[in-house]
């Protein structure tokens, strides 16, 4: 159960573009959402109304600042989930079955049946993408809304992942990433996608798209406005100010 | 990782107790009478305490049988079974032991290489982590290996035994403190790798005003001030004060006990410092070893 099944063709998965996305957030309200009424039990809140206010989420937001030597400084949104590891650490070290990988398409999903709530798959996680359910005590994580992508009763444009349908700035797609030829596939290949923590070993399926380059290289924006020479009055007191 | 006080008291407890187990198992003291009650029941109170106390902190205790499936992949499920089969398998020598009657030495040494492989599973649950670098390495098991029987040689009092085990327990935690310092930074995992981001990161902003699981549990940042001087307790409680006590101390047991109590003082030292040492590579995420890019 809790072996890794054989290498599969498919490979469902997550692209998020560093470069669009804007740090807005909906993707964590909208996975809470819809994972708070599906599938396993809700993502609880801890004092969530008081100052030490705690919770479960399946994908967080954080933001880093990139300092670069040849381009200006930049904020990088980075949304953090499950990346649906074709190695993944947390699946073998599970000792109830309660981990695993589907072999038909590669989700990583939790039995919480049969969770038990030690923790271990947590620990064994580099990306930090599994979170104990302090209500239930049950592991949740992202389940790439697998109540979602197979749901026939839901209209077509809905039958991708609730994060990847909410996103107002196209910033996630949601494809096969096994296939050389799908669409998400096409994109990491012509941006330059990236895997996390490579030498992790886990050899995780989502890819991120570095932000594009971005302003004049080597210049920094704010050179140009430092340097105005003051001219007339300016200029004047500019100058008589620089005797005392 | 964070050092909670139940799992550092009862791996300790129940490692001492496996190692008095297994020192009984494998007949190198042959006590019989209330002696043998004594420590084969130390033996089984404190390895026993131990297995209970491991369920308290589950979240779904009440499915804890299941652990007992997966013993072909988790080190998890094979400690479960190695450490109920070593009690099961050692209970009639203990028996004999007490009440008298005579078993074949295979029994004992069959039932001691069981617990032997419970305690190495246990070791192996931490050291197969390789989110956790300092852990990932042969050391974590052996030192596992190294306290539980230091602990249970001093208990059974075997004073030669407990004395070179001391001995060799000192230089194996002081190795795996110095080899672990640095294995987190050797093993190159950065913000960059995290990110796939270039140049020179730093948080700026955390995905969440509140706490939450993973912080609380894996980027836990305990006050590491002490722990220069907690490696010195350690090794002084755990090692050299109980092996000079069994070697230059009459062969008693009175002495044997305050070597034991004084072991297990600098095991608990050790397994605080073993989990608030550890770092895991999540913590990169939240902002720990900032500024390097890839």
């Amino acid at each position: 159960m809790t072996a890794l099944p054989p290498p599969c063709e498919k490979k469902l998965g997550l692209v998020i573009d560093l470069d669009t996305c804007v740090g807005c957030q909906a993707c964590v309200t909208a996975c809470k959402g819809w994972n708070d009424q599906g599938y396993g039990v809700p993502l609880s809140d801890q004092n969530a109304y008081g100052s030490e206010n705690s919770g479960t989420f399946l994908n967080r937001v954080h933001s880093y600042e990139m300092m670069q030597d040849d381009g200006p400084p930049q904020i990088v949104n980075f949304p953090r989930s499950c990346l649906h590891c074709e190695n993944a650490p947390c699946v073998t070290v599970c000792p109830t079955g309660a981990s695993y990988k589907r072999a038909e398409d590669g989700i990583v999903l939790v039995n919480e049946d049969a969770c038990i709530g030690c923790g271990l798959c947590a620990w064994a996680c580099p990306y930090g993408a599994r979170e104990l359910d302090q209500a239930a005590g049950v592991m949740k994580k992202c389940t790439l809304c697998v109540d979602r992508i197979y749901n026939e009763t839901l209209p077509e444009e809905d039958r991708v992942p609730a994060c990847v349908r909410t996103c107002p700035t196209g910033a996630r797609h949601f494809g096969d990433l096994g296939d050389p030829e799908s669409a998400v596939s096409r994109l990491v290949a012509s941006r330059g996608g990236v895997a996390l923590m490579p030498e992790q070993g886990t050899a995780p399926v989502n890819r991120y798209l570095p932000p594009r380059r971005k302003g004049a290289a080597g210049a920094a924006p704010l050179t140009d406005i430092a340097d105005v020479e003051a001219t007339g009055i300016a200029g004047w007191l500019d100058r008589l100010l620089g005797r005392f | 990782m964070h050092p909670a006080p139940s799992v550092i008291l009862f791996t300790v407890l129940s490692g001492a107790g496996f190692g008095t187990l297994i020192l009984l198992g494998l007949g190198l003291a042959l006590p019989f009478g209330l002696e043998a009650a004594f420590l084969w029941g130390a033996g089984y109170a404190l390895a026993v305490s131990g297995l209970l106390a491991s369920t308290f902190h589950l979240g779904n205790p009440q499915r804890a049988l299941l652990a007992f499936t997966q013993w072909r992949t988790s080190w998890l499920s094979r400690e479960g079974w190695a450490a109920v089969g070593a009690l099961a398998m050692l209970a009639p020598l203990a028996l004999a032991s007490v009440f008298g009657g005579g078993l074949p030495a295979a029994f004992g040494i069959t039932g001691a290489a069981v617990a032997l492989l419970a305690l190495f599973s246990t070791g192996m649950i931490y050291a197969q982590l390789r989110t956790v670098p300092r852990w990932n390495h042969w050391t974590t098991p052996s030192l596992f290996l190294a306290y539980a029987l230091t602990g249970g040689a001093t208990l059974v009092g075997l004073p030669y035994l407990a004395g070179l085990l001391c001995l060799i327990l000192a230089v194996l935690q002081v190795v795996a403190w110095r080899l672990g310092d640095g294995r987190f930074a050797a093993r190159g995992s950065t913000l960059g790798t995290a990110t796939g981001l270039k140049g020179n990161l730093r948080s700026f902003a955390p995905p969440h005003t509140g706490t939450n699981y993973l912080m609380r549990e894996m980027i836990h940042v305990v006050g590491r001030r002490h722990a220069a001087r907690l490696r010195w307790i350690t090794i002084l409680f755990a090692a050299l004060v109980p092996g000079m006590i069994v070697i230059l101390l009459p062969d008693r047991f009175s002495a044997h006990l305050l070597a034991f109590v004084l072991h297990l003082v600098g095991a608990a030292s050790g397994r605080w410092l073993f989990f608030a040492e550890a770092e895991h590579v999540v913590g990169l995420y939240y902002g720990a070893h900032d500024g390097a890019g890839n």
